[in-house]
């Protein structure tokens, strides 16, 4: 299978820690860090990015609008 | 300016003047003695001509709702009630007030407390003048006292509205709300345009997002300190209001020993009673207030300066004479005479109580 | 910090913070659903081109600072009168956009009069209405809307349907008025339902804006804080509890 790779950015300021993205990520790429932000929240990060397909279901449900999704562009699209 | 006579009641009035004035919206709910206001609007159907929005809403809470939102996008919006629909209406009045929006409220009042009666009284001064709402604010108040100034008060109360960005209350009653008299009725004044609300108002009111940043209408500050200066900019506007707004009418003064205090109705029977005083040869004299807030404190404390007693005439059971008292300071005295529940005083009684209570006492 | 994050050369960007969503951190609870139902409504404003002609209406309740967060103009009006406030906005500018945003105890108690008749007249606005059972920002009191057994800071032995009533479905009830051309139930508890209930809000903004009538968008939606829950816990709660009391979908599409 061609998987295909993706990658999220958390605004990890921004982020509250309520760890619906966590839920609703599909491959269980996502999880809490240990450690706390600014807010002490423990904010979402790429617990098994290697497995992140860029499907933005964690951005989606994300209340605080604090994930960028980006995806790997095919080897005949890129530039 | 082109003017046209009519013969026109006090509430058919106030609908002619709010299209002649440029009126954006009326939103109001039925009840009397005021209903014909919206029953002449909707016979004259302004949305077809000026393009007013006339809407009758299910209760007076509603209404100011509605004219908070219009007011809100700028807009020239008005509605009228009666005393027991301006209680309802004092939750919206004090949000306009909070959120500095502009609008112009008709009380044309009943006799209270409660349902009270439909018959005409001035027993709603406390609220308008002291507590048309919760919290820190004033409305700016006129009082009319004739078919004319119903009309005439419109285009100023809407004039007040915008230079203060405050609600403003026309404090009729059920005398001058029902009563019909010659008026003369000036030339139109068109509506603004959207283009000139954006102009005018753009840096308040919701006009949309255009080239700035989001303009929001709101009277909730979390923040105590934000609050504060809230109220203080409110505050700012009521002093300036009192040093430039006061409106008075004053009668027979210059060489007066004794004044009748009165507004409304109430002064257009004292005016009776003056002549009749007069013409017994007690020079007597008659102050009316126009606004009652401001109140004309000023004028008040000047004639007390030089009078033997001021009388406080009113249809309720003594409210303003609590500020005539305040203006007079304890000078001269200042007695009360009044009818109320829907009773209507005559002039021999005014006249009357202006014997018994000063004249005779100080004989 | 805001999210500058730059596509690398061989990167799309496929999901981002939407520009009409503020910088301002929202104020709600952490995993609270009004968040993203703000953000669905500013990308539907932002794919629309509404952006400068949409005003909103917030209420008060938890949303009553929604106009910090999406970047429109806004109105903030008094408790349960944001049907009447937005009916004014509508009749003086029925160009723009306007829309209300309440809660179960704005809209369904104290606001009950004002949102049947402007649906009633069918004033041509779209009511976004949360509905998470519970009153949020007194701290978790019974609402119209709470089931019955559910344990609340006024009802504490949970809600007895003889002494409080019924929960008030309000939705089926506005559904049938003629002023109402649209009610659909939605929630944000999973990427397919965010999906829906973007196309669920455009339906109505489009509806509002063709002048077709009120439309009505009620979210099912979770409280984790009055509910006492853990966000994820809360939208499990919310599937099993609250969305066989309020089924999701659409009520009524004229």
């Amino acid at each position: 299978m061609a998987a295909i790779k993706g990658r999220i950015v958390v605004d990890t300021e921004r982020c509250k820690g309520c760890a619906v993205c966590v839920a609703a990520c599909p491959f269980e790429v996502l999880a809490l860090t240990r450690g706390v932000n600014g807010k002490g929240y423990h904010f979402s990060f790429m617990d098994q990015p290697e497995r992140c397909t860029g499907c933005a279901s964690c951005a989606l449900v994300c209340p605080d609008s604090c994930i960028t999704v980006f995806r790997q562009l095919k080897k005949q699209d890129a530039i | 300016m082109k003017q046209e006579v009519r013969l026109m009641k006090g509430n058919e009035v106030i609908a002619e003047a709010a299209v002649r004035a440029g009126c954006d919206a009326y939103f109001g709910y039925p009840i009397t003695p005021q209903t014909e206001v919206i029953e002449t609007l909707m016979e004259m159907r302004p949305w077809e001509t000026t393009g007013m929005v006339v809407l009758q809403a299910e209760s007076e809470i509603a209404s100011i709702n509605m004219v908070y939102g219009a007011a809100a996008c700028g807009k020239k919006v008005m509605t009228s009630s009666s005393s027991p629909g301006i209680s309802l209406m004092g939750e919206g009045i004090s949000y306009m007030a909070g959120a500095q929006l502009p609008c112009v409220i008709l009380n044309v009042q009943r006799g209270g407390p409660g349902l009270g009666t439909i018959q005409p009284a001035q027993s709603d001064y406390f609220q308008a003048i002291k507590a048309g709402g919760h919290g820190d604010f004033r409305m700016l108040v006129l009082a009319p006292n004739s078919v004319q100034e119903m009309y005439d008060h419109v285009f100023l109360a809407f004039e007040l509205a915008f230079r203060y960005r405050n609600p403003v209350m026309i404090l009729s009653d059920g005398v001058i709300g029902q009563m019909m008299e010659k008026v003369e009725l000036s030339e139109a004044v068109r509506r603004l345009t959207d283009e000139e609300v954006t102009e005018r108002y753009g840096d308040w009111a919701l006009t949309g997002r255009h080239h700035r940043n989001r303009n929001i209408v709101t009277s909730v500050q979390l923040d105590p300190h934000i609050q504060e200066g809230v109220n203080d900019t409110l505050l700012e506007k009521y002093r300036r209001a009192e040093r430039e707004e006061v409106r008075y009418e004053s009668t027979d003064c210059d060489d007066a020993d004794y004044v009748i205090v009165a507004y409304g109705s109430a002064a257009r029977i004292s005016s009776k009673a003056v002549e009749m005083a007069r013409e017994e040869g007690h020079r007597v004299g008659l102050l009316r207030p126009i606004t009652l807030y401001p109140f004309p404190t000023a004028p008040i404390r000047e004639l007390a300066g030089r009078v033997k007693g001021i009388l406080t005439v009113e249809m309720s059971t003594g409210q303003m004479v609590e500020d005539v008292r305040l203006s007079a300071g304890c000078s001269v005295p200042v007695e009360y005479y009044g009818r109320y529940g829907g009773m209507i005083p005559t002039p021999g009684e005014v006249y009357e109580a202006l014997k018994t209570l000063l004249i005779e006492k100080q004989a | 910090m805001s999210m500058a994050e730059v596509c690398n050369a061989n990167e799309q960007l496929v999901y981002a913070k939407n520009s009409l969503v503020t910088d301002n951190v929202m104020h709600y609870c952490p995993g609270c659903s009004h968040g993203t139902i703000h953000k669905v409504i500013a990308e539907v404003v932002s794919d629309m081109g509404l952006e400068n002609r949409c005003i909103g209406v917030s209420p008060v309740g938890c949303s009553v600072l929604a106009y910090n967060y999406i970047d429109i103009d806004w109105a903030e009006a008094a408790h349960g009168r944001a049907c009447a406030v937005a009916t004014g906005i509508k009749r003086v500018c029925p160009d723009k956009m306007v829309f209300t945003y309440q809660g179960d105890g704005d809209l369904a108690a104290i606001g009950t009069g004002e949102t049947i008749h402007a649906c009633n007249r069918g004033e041509n606005i779209t009511v976004i209405y949360v509905n998470n059972a519970i009153y949020g920002m007194t701290g978790g009191q019974m609402s119209p809307t709470t089931l019955p057994g559910m344990v609340t800071a006024t009802s504490p032995l949970g809600r007895d349907v003889k002494l409080h009533g019924y929960p008030y479905k309000i939705g089926d009830m506005v559904a049938m008025l003629d002023g109402v051309c649209y009610v659909t139930r939605q929630a944000v508890n999973s990427p397919a339902n965010v999906r829906k209930a973007k196309k669920a809000v455009r339906t109505a903004f489009e509806n509002s804006m063709a002048g077709k009538g009120l439309s009505l968008v009620e979210f099912v939606a979770t409280c984790s804080s009055g509910w006492k829950l853990t966000p994820v816990a809360a939208n499990r709660w919310m599937e099993e509890n609250l969305f066989p009391a309020y089924p999701l979908g659409d009520i009524k599409n004229v």
